[in-house]
């Protein structure tokens, strides 16, 4: 993302021979203004009618500031999951082939597809008690459906088309010249793969995983079947802010709703900025 | 003149029928489905040969807070038929409906009644037979979170009167429902999660639910699997009925909606409820089907909280009772 900026940005001040900038960034503006900046900025002044104590207030009650707690770490940990996972499946789809590889391929974007409360459902059938994989789980104390465990389940599955499809194409991309060029050079497996093949990864794998992430903070209708959705232990924040709509509280809802917005963006900002950092260092390749 | 014009153009648009006959929009809770279903075919017949006007009547459900929410936001519902009294109260704050509208109809323009009823597995292996036995330690208590769901306002309430009366008193009463909702392993967002929770998943030892939604989960998934164990004693849940006057005097149709709702309370009505697990209110329907609900002694909302908005803000606001069961360190 920060690199179509940066890019934009160097276009316009050599004075691009491309024509129509004004016109397509006109566009990009309104585009984005209709879509995104509008229905976000009335969750802005929906809060601003609430003073600024009532707003401390509505966001710090440690049910709020729990369910942040579950909402950001389960994400960022099922981010995590789907990094490593993601990158592992990339690599296997794109260097080796073996029969049913096209079906694997698609089976990848499938969580894409599903609808959420689908798959919610699907996981709460066979994480419970009594489901496929929670009979075997639960006699050795592994609890998952109904604890912070079963929304980073969800979650995982929400998120790993994110990482998959960015890492993916970069894969591809990546010349195996330069890795015989390593290896003839007297690189280990390990050296390679540290220091040649995961410089070039590692932008598109960070972005995959702030996709998942962000996908993950704002998901509701897959965690909220398997969740249990008890206070203080297995709430997530978005269920607090139905929870508070039920109540007619509009404004304590949209208090909540701003928060994740806000940190959503930072850290996302941090993550892109974080991204740039790492292509400047390998060298400025896209 | 061009309003009208227009008005044409949209009901052409979108389609004919619409001004062929007339229409009627029934928002409702949950369980409320297979009762109005029933309901609308025969009051349609009904309408029909009383005016010689064909009438649809549309049903729309979901969580009665949803529901009342959908309205409030524009959903042009010409009669609400709700789980709690708060969610249509909800509707006056907004200056859709007159604050007087529960004297609008008989018995508090609640036309039917349900109370609140545990469902347990198939020969309750844990013994539960009352109240006493959802707060022992060790048993495993299912019902959906008060805050979104008006059946877990029901229970949670019941619960509360049960404790009150045989305890004496309010501190005795929060102790017994902390130490109920301490046993609750999972809170769904509306009765019927938590049913399917209780039943398909296999959750929870007793499931407190709705009368009319404990029958329907027997005929649903069967009497091998579960049963109903009614308590000593429960709330009387009264469910109201409102027309939404914003909507039909705008829409022209409030002959039809205050029609629709008296109907509720006809001998045929009350049938209906009744054949849908709602305890009636008229005597002699309510007589003929005594043998189907288990008696039960019953109080009142009012007797042990007052009314739905001081019910709602002494326990399920943000800061009430409910909310302290699960503040830490209490």
């Amino acid at each position: 993302m920060s690199v179509e900026a940066a890019r934009g940005l160097s276009l316009r001040t050599r004075h691009s021979v491309l024509p129509g900038f004004n016109l397509a960034l006109g566009f990009t503006l309104l585009y984005l203004s209709l879509v995104v900046l509008i229905p976000l900025s009335a969750a802005f002044f929906k809060t601003a009618t609430l003073s600024w104590d009532a707003f401390v207030a509505a966001v710090t009650a440690p049910r709020v500031i729990a369910s942040f707690r579950l909402s950001f770490g389960a994400a960022l940990v099922a981010a995590a999951v789907n990094a490593f996972f993601g990158l592992m499946i990339a690599w296997v789809l794109v260097r080796y082939s073996f029969p049913g590889k096209k079906l694997i391929d698609a089976l990848v974007d499938l969580p894409f597809a599903l609808p959420t409360a689908v798959a919610g459902i699907a996981l709460t059938a066979i994480y419970s008690a009594k489901g496929w994989l929670g009979q075997l789980l639960e006699p050795n104390g592994i609890k998952v459906a109904f604890t912070p465990l079963g929304v980073v389940v969800a979650l995982v599955f929400v998120g790993l088309p994110f990482v998959v499809r960015t890492v993916q194409p970069v894969l591809e991309d990546f010349e195996r010249e330069l890795e015989e060029a390593a290896s003839s050079l007297g690189a280990t497996r390990l050296q390679t793969f540290h220091r040649v093949i995961l410089p070039t990864i590692l932008p598109a794998l960070v972005t995959g995983f702030a996709l998942a992430f962000a996908r993950a903070v704002g998901e509701y209708g897959s965690v909220i079947f398997i969740a249990g959705n008890m206070p203080m232990i297995s709430e997530i924040a978005p269920l607090l802010i139905m929870t508070k709509l039920e109540q007619y509280d509009y404004a304590g809802a949209t208090a909540i709703a701003v928060v994740m917005l806000v940190a959503s963006f930072l850290l996302l900002l941090a993550i892109n900025l974080l991204q740039w950092w790492a292509q400047r260092r390998s060298g400025g390749k896209s | 003149m061009l309003r009208r014009i227009l008005s044409v153009l949209a009901a052409v648009a979108i389609g004919a029928p619409a001004l062929a006959q007339t229409t009627l929009l029934n928002v409702s809770y949950d369980p409320t489905r297979e009762l109005y279903q029933d309901f609308n075919a025969v009051f349609a017949k009904y309408w029909k040969a009383k005016t010689g006007e064909t009438v649809a009547i549309r049903q729309s459900h979901g969580g009665s807070g949803k529901q009342a929410r959908s309205v409030i936001d524009g959903l042009e519902a010409d009669v609400v038929t709700l789980a709690l009294g708060y969610d249509v109260d909800a509707l006056a704050d907004r200056k859709l409906i007159p604050d007087t509208w529960q004297k609008r109809l008989p018995h508090g323009s609640a036309p039917y009644t349900s109370t609140i009823v545990f469902l347990v597995r198939k020969g309750n292996p844990r013994g539960i037979r009352d109240w006493d036995d959802t707060v022992k330690p060790g048993v495993s208590v299912i019902t959906a979170n008060p805050k979104t769901s008006g059946g877990a306002r029901w229970a949670y309430l019941a619960a509360w009167g049960y404790a009150q009366r045989k305890y004496g008193g309010d501190a005795a009463a929060k102790d017994f429902v902390q130490k109920l909702f301490r046993n609750v392993p999972v809170l769904d967002s509306g009765a019927r999660g938590s049913t399917v929770t209780f039943a398909e998943r296999g959750v929870g030892d007793v499931l407190l639910t709705w009368e009319n939604e404990a029958f329907l989960s027997i005929k649903e998934f069967g009497a091998g699997r579960i049963e109903i164990v009614v308590p000593s004693t429960s709330i009387l849940a009264e469910p109201p009925v409102s027309v939404v006057d914003k909507v039909v005097d705008r829409r022209g149709t409030r002959k039809l909606a205050e029609a629709y709702l008296q109907y509720l309370y006809t001998p045929e009505g009350q049938e209906i409820a009744a054949r849908n697990f709602y305890r009636p209110i008229d005597p002699k329907v309510a007589a003929k089907h005594a043998s189907k609900f288990t008696k039960v002694k019953l109080f009142t909302l009012a007797q042990i909280v007052g009314d739905w908005r001081k019910a709602q803000k002494a326990h399920f606001d943000d800061g009430g009772v409910f909310d302290a069961i699960y503040q830490p360190g209490k």
